[in-house]
């Protein structure tokens, strides 16, 4: 199977931006600087390439918004705040691939029309911090990045920003606030960033993974990459594998693989007896049926989600109760504390799971449980609280027995 | 706070906010350096910050209290942050902070009494190939079992 985003991966010294550039490395970026930024844009589109981070929103249209936005100036953001549970995919690309990151940020800048980049990356990469840095000081040096680049006439520069230890922030609203100098709160939604993000100037923010498509299709163009992968959603995805699995680790596989494929061909199989999967970390559903097909919409239509692509096995030996009580116990440490459904659903259904767990369950909470979920998903202001029960209702759904058991015995 | 501590912070701040034209954003860069730097954000610095940047105290406490990494509290030589997230779970994570918490006799958040370790309790750290796995400043060490991290606190003991 053909690979985009991994193809060079175990090249040594990648990072170097000589070594990258003996790869091919920049070559897009030549190409992309004597097109119209127009022409770059409906390259894009017809390649039909999806934002990667979870909301799969087509990158294309994303940038078209930006572009025709006014206002001024525009920025290109990159949302490396990889924190989803189950999710280290970015990770491999930032630490090993850097400069196809930088590469494809001024393909992206020169697209949308912005003279400025950020990339936000989580505190706790610091190995990856500093391999970004010395990358972007290499561009600069080499005349990739700053003023007439190429003698295109254009413009950019890029900037580490990191995290600190919020989980929350790699919403993308959220993560404007932080880029501010502010506490991760989310902000309410319209207006979308494309009109008003960072600084409320109009912003595209993209996924590490998803810009990192952008020089293999600028330079095959968008109808070889269409071809890849499933018809439902094209490319290659980078599937993480985690839990309880013999070999976990990032994959690059075309769209569409079952899950089945996933666990037995490249995880080497699910340690111990297979009993259920999260397919995009502690934010989705889980999945028993392991003939589902790994793509958004084949995902979605099977109750759950793709999201980042985080798949996590367990097995049988383990108590779906625990599960859902240490997914809760995460998003409880995690929740902004800004909009009540959130904070409180969170905390109260950490709470009830709690019980759970220690045998002293009560039968009204395990219905209770999936109203909580509906409210949450209804009426919190942003993502983590509208998933943050996802897990735990699923694991109702599928595993009520394992609830009933916990239930506390009235003469007891 | 003597001299030397400040300069450890005040000269990278100082080109921090040059960069940023003064200006809010450059409050988390200005506070990760000054943790970074001296393992705690002290009373000065945030003093300094807040004249600087024309910031209210309230909103430098604010950004400090939100974020997991920053902290006003004198932290360890080493911190030592140990994920509990769900991969880490499912490969024993909670083995490994019992552990964690008998061998250094500290719970979540404390320091030791020889102001040697930190340990916290963190969501994710991207290293679920690698689980159990814990994090100690900056060194990732991975696919823990209970004598592994029993052999990482005693060499760190014996470094000093």
């Amino acid at each position: 199977m053909e690979k985009i985003l991994l193809k060079d991966i175990d090249r040594p010294n990648l990072n170097d931006i000589g070594i990258y550039i003996d790869g091919g490395g920049y070559k897009a970026l030549e190409k992309a600087l004597k097109m119209n930024p127009q022409k770059v844009i409906e390259e894009v589109k017809n390649s039909r390439l999806v934002g990667r981070g979870g909301a799969a929103f087509p990158t294309g249209l994303k940038w078209e918004f930006t572009r025709k936005e006014k206002n001024e100036p525009k920025f290109l953001i990159c949302n490396a705040d990889e924190g989803e549970p189950g999710t280290f995919k970015d990770r491999v690309l930032l630490k090993n691939n850097p400069h196809l990151l930088i590469e494809s940020m001024i393909i992206g800048g020169y697209t949308i029309g912005a003279n400025k980049g950020f990339i936000y990356i989580r505190g706790e990469y610091f190995e990856e911090i500093k391999r970004l840095n010395e990358a972007i000081e290499q561009a600069r040096t080499e005349g990739y990045l700053g003023e007439n680049i190429l003698n295109s006439n254009f413009s950019f520069d890029l900037e580490v920003y990191c995290g600190a230890g919020a989980y929350v922030c790699g919403e993308e609203t959220t993560l404007f606030e932080s880029l501010e100098g502010k506490r991760g709160c989310s902000r309410e939604r319209p207006p979308f960033p494309t009109q008003s993000g960072y600084m409320n100037k109009p912003t595209a923010i993209n996924n590490v993974e998803t810009l990192c498509n952008l020089p293999a299709i600028i330079n095959n163009g968008a109808e070889w990459y269409s071809k890849i992968g499933s018809p439902n959603s094209p490319g290659t995805k980078l599937f993480c594998i985690s839990g309880q699995i013999n070999r976990p680790g990032v994959y690059e596989l075309p769209m569409g693989i079952t899950l089945r494929e996933l666990i037995e061909n490249y995880g080497g199989g699910a340690k111990g007896e297979f009993k259920a999967a999260l397919p995009g970390g502690v934010s989705s559903n889980l999945l028993t049926d392991l003939d589902v097909k790994l793509d958004y919409k084949s995902v979605a239509d099977a109750g759950s989600m793709l999201g980042s692509g985080a798949v996590i096995v367990i097995n049988s030996e383990m108590s779906i109760v625990d599960v859902a009580r240490n997914c809760l116990e995460f998003f409880t440490h995690e929740s902004c504390g800004q909009c009540t459904p959130c904070r409180e659903g969170t905390r109260r259904a950490n709470e009830i799971l709690g019980r759970f767990v220690e045998g002293k369950g009560r039968t009204e909470d395990i219905d209770f449980l999936l109203e909580l979920g509906e409210v949450m998903y209804d009426a919190s202001r942003c993502g983590l609280g509208q998933a943050a029960m996802n897990a735990a209702t699923s694991a109702v759904n599928l595993f009520r027995d394992e609830f009933t058991q916990q239930v506390k015995n009235k003469e007891g | 706070m003597s001299e030397r501590d400040e300069s450890m912070w005040k000269e990278k701040i100082d080109k921090i906010m040059e960069g940023r034209s003064r200006t809010r954003s450059a409050l988390l860069p200005c506070l990760e350096a000054v943790q970074r730097e001296t393992g705690c954000i002290p009373q000065e610095a945030i003093t300094y910050i807040r004249k600087e940047l024309d910031v209210p105290s309230v909103n430098v406490y604010g950004v400090i209290t939100f974020y997991g990494m920053l902290t006003t509290k004198k932290q360890g030589k080493y911190v030592i942050r140990v994920c509990n997230s769900l991969p880490c779970y499912l490969n024993g994570s909670q083995e490994i902070i019992e552990v964690l918490k008998d061998e250094l006799g500290i719970g979540n958040g404390e320091i030791t009494s020889d102001e040697k370790f930190t340990l916290e309790e963190v969501a994710c750290l991207g290293l679920c190939d690698k689980a159990p796995a814990i994090m100690v400043n900056e060194e990732i060490c991975e696919n823990l079992t209970k004598e592994k991290v029993r052999d990482i606190i005693r060499i760190k003991r014996e470094e000093g």
